[in-house]
């Protein structure tokens, strides 16, 4: 048990996982209560597109990837307030021409030294110091955001028009909302890979609204809920040769199934 | 063309002046050519049918939509923001956020946050000032009880309370009565007719219920589209009025003095 502590590579997946399931949770809870899962799942997949432009620029696909998110992020915003169709149509239509992007850039470059595969479905060996740090800025910078606002975050959150009403600023608050959307899903790519952030972008939010009742307990159990899911789902993965990335998701779900039933059993 | 019953009235104060406001959505006319007013210390009842541009009215009222022709007035000038401030709006009640995990003081504190300002927590001051808001609604024993647990008269009573805690002028409510039991509904009616008279807070309401509307209301419109009658409610209601707003197969439940809800009405204000 303790050299898995004394592995380079395990000391960084490790800090970047309790830094991203701090993130991660703290997104989802409003995410959970904002009904936005399907923006999560949109935003994800955009990065992908950014992932291989990178690739094919011979730049850092994290800048590529953010930039990506961020725009993806904010114009199925923009189309969901003021175009004729739903968000959720904005978000299908999004979501495609982003990955048929990816697969265009991919296509026009020659060379496989990113790893494609990693991005899609993460790779705790993939995590240097260098992502370490950006993991450390851009999700204290989340986190810090959320801090700030998240007593406006809440009202429109709990009531759209009556927060525009008496006075908060909605239109602003729903686009930086999900510019930390986006930014969470960018540094939590890699290690649990864009087709899988999306579950944690709903899970551990979901599980804490099963078994609370007040906004502080919820984002308290939510925080705990991901940081069981990733440390021990990079235990797990490490002892018996699982994908990160995946093992994590499945041991939040399991966490997510045990606290319907428990919420089902208080009624 | 303008109602002649509007004109008994202009010597009052018009929180609410509507001018000849026409909107249109997706092509086809939702409001034709309306002229409303709505004074200080009154409440004022909007009837009409589902789809009858009622909630459209309030959104042009509270300029959240702006109209294709006409001038509308809130307090005297354009609608915005500053107006806005001095509206409290309940919307059509949703049971969508039901689960939502807060409770009801913090609902309460919601409608200070405007006051309270970016970057800092609700403190005790406006704790104070939220139960007594939920005091003035008779609900301060539900403080730290979950909204969702709440019935719907509960709930509407906690929405007063919200829209009270940024001082308001006016109150706008939509459908407020929709999943109320009736013995909940005039609890309800009798803390509007309390803060009109006690506070001098004006009321509009919308509802598609008529009986709510002229047993509670100091003066009514009835909306379908257009405008078929404004002024007090004891005339309203000519068999040719209510054919324009609701169709020819309306049955009228009338209200008289009779009825347990409006005996109960005068007993309290007599």
């Amino acid at each position: 048990m303790i050299d898995i502590f004394r592995l380079e590579f395990m000391q960084n997946a490790f800090l970047a996982g309790i830094i991203l399931s701090l993130v991660l949770a703290v997104v989802s809870f409003f995410v959970v209560l904002r009904r936005l899962s399907f923006i999560g799942v949109g935003v994800a997949h955009s990065a992908f597109g950014g992932v291989a432009l990178g690739a094919l620029l011979g730049i850092s696909p994290t800048i590529t990837a953010i930039a990506f998110a961020v725009v993806v992020a904010n114009a199925i915003g923009y189309i969901g307030e003021h175009g004729k169709i739903s968000t959720d149509t904005a978000i299908g239509i999004f979501f495609s021409l982003a990955m048929a992007l990816g697969v265009i850039f991919i296509g026009m470059s020659d060379q496989y030294n990113v790893d494609l595969f990693g991005y899609l479905f993460g790779n705790i060996l993939a995590i240097t110091r260098q992502d370490l740090i950006i993991i450390a800025v851009l999700g204290g910078l989340v986190i810090i955001s959320v801090v700030l606002f998240f007593k406006e975050l809440l009202f429109v959150a709990y009531d759209r028009e009556v927060a525009f009403v008496s006075g908060m600023p909605v239109v602003f608050l729903d686009h930086f909302f999900l510019t930390i959307l986006a930014l969470s899903v960018v540094i939590s790519m890699k290690i649990i890979g864009i087709i899988l952030v999306s579950a944690l972008l709903v899970i551990p939010g979901a599980a804490a609204l099963q078994i609370t009742r007040r906004y502080v307990s919820m984002i308290a159990t939510s925080i705990s809920i991901a940081l069981i899911s990733t440390v021990g789902g990079l235990i797990i993965s490490y002892y018996s040769d699982l994908p990160s990335g995946a093992t994590i998701v499945i041991l939040a779900s399991i966490i997510f199934f045990i606290a319907f039933m428990l919420g089902q059993s208080r009624k | 063309m303008r109602n002649p019953v509007i004109d008994i009235a202009d010597q009052k104060e018009a929180l609410v002046d509507l001018n000849d406001v026409w909107v249109a959505w997706d092509g086809k006319w939702v409001l034709k050519s309306i002229y409303f007013k709505c004074y200080a210390g009154e409440i004022s009842g909007i009837v009409g049918p589902n789809g009858g541009g009622k909630t459209t009215l309030l959104n042009v009222i509270m300029g959240l939509l702006r109209p294709q022709k006409g001038t509308v007035l809130l307090f005297g000038r354009k609608p915005g923001k500053r107006g806005r401030l001095e509206v409290g709006y309940l919307p059509q009640i949703s049971h969508a956020q039901e689960s939502f995990p807060v409770t009801v003081l913090d609902v309460v504190l919601m409608g200070l946050y405007n006051r309270i300002g970016f970057f800092h927590r609700p403190d005790r001051n406006n704790k104070e000032v939220a139960m007594n808001l939920l005091a003035k609604v008779n609900m301060a024993d539900h403080a730290e009880r979950p909204f969702g647990v709440l019935s719907g008269g509960q709930q509407q009573r906690v929405n007063i309370a919200r829209a009270l805690a940024s001082e308001p002028k006016l109150l706008v409510l939509d459908e407020p009565s929709t999943g109320i039991d009736s013995v909940a509904q005039e609890d309800f009616y009798e803390l509007l007719a309390k803060l009109r008279d006690e506070q001098g807070i004006s009321v509009i309401m919308v509802s598609h219920d008529i009986g709510v509307i002229t047993s509670h209301a100091d003066r009514i419109a009835c909306l379908n589209v257009q405008l078929h009658y404004h002024g007090e409610p004891d005339s309203c209601f000519s068999p040719e009025i209510s054919e324009k707003v609701f169709g020819k197969d309306l049955k009228v439940i009338v209200h008289d003095s009779e009825c347990a809800t409006c005996y109960r009405r005068h007993q309290d204000h007599d």
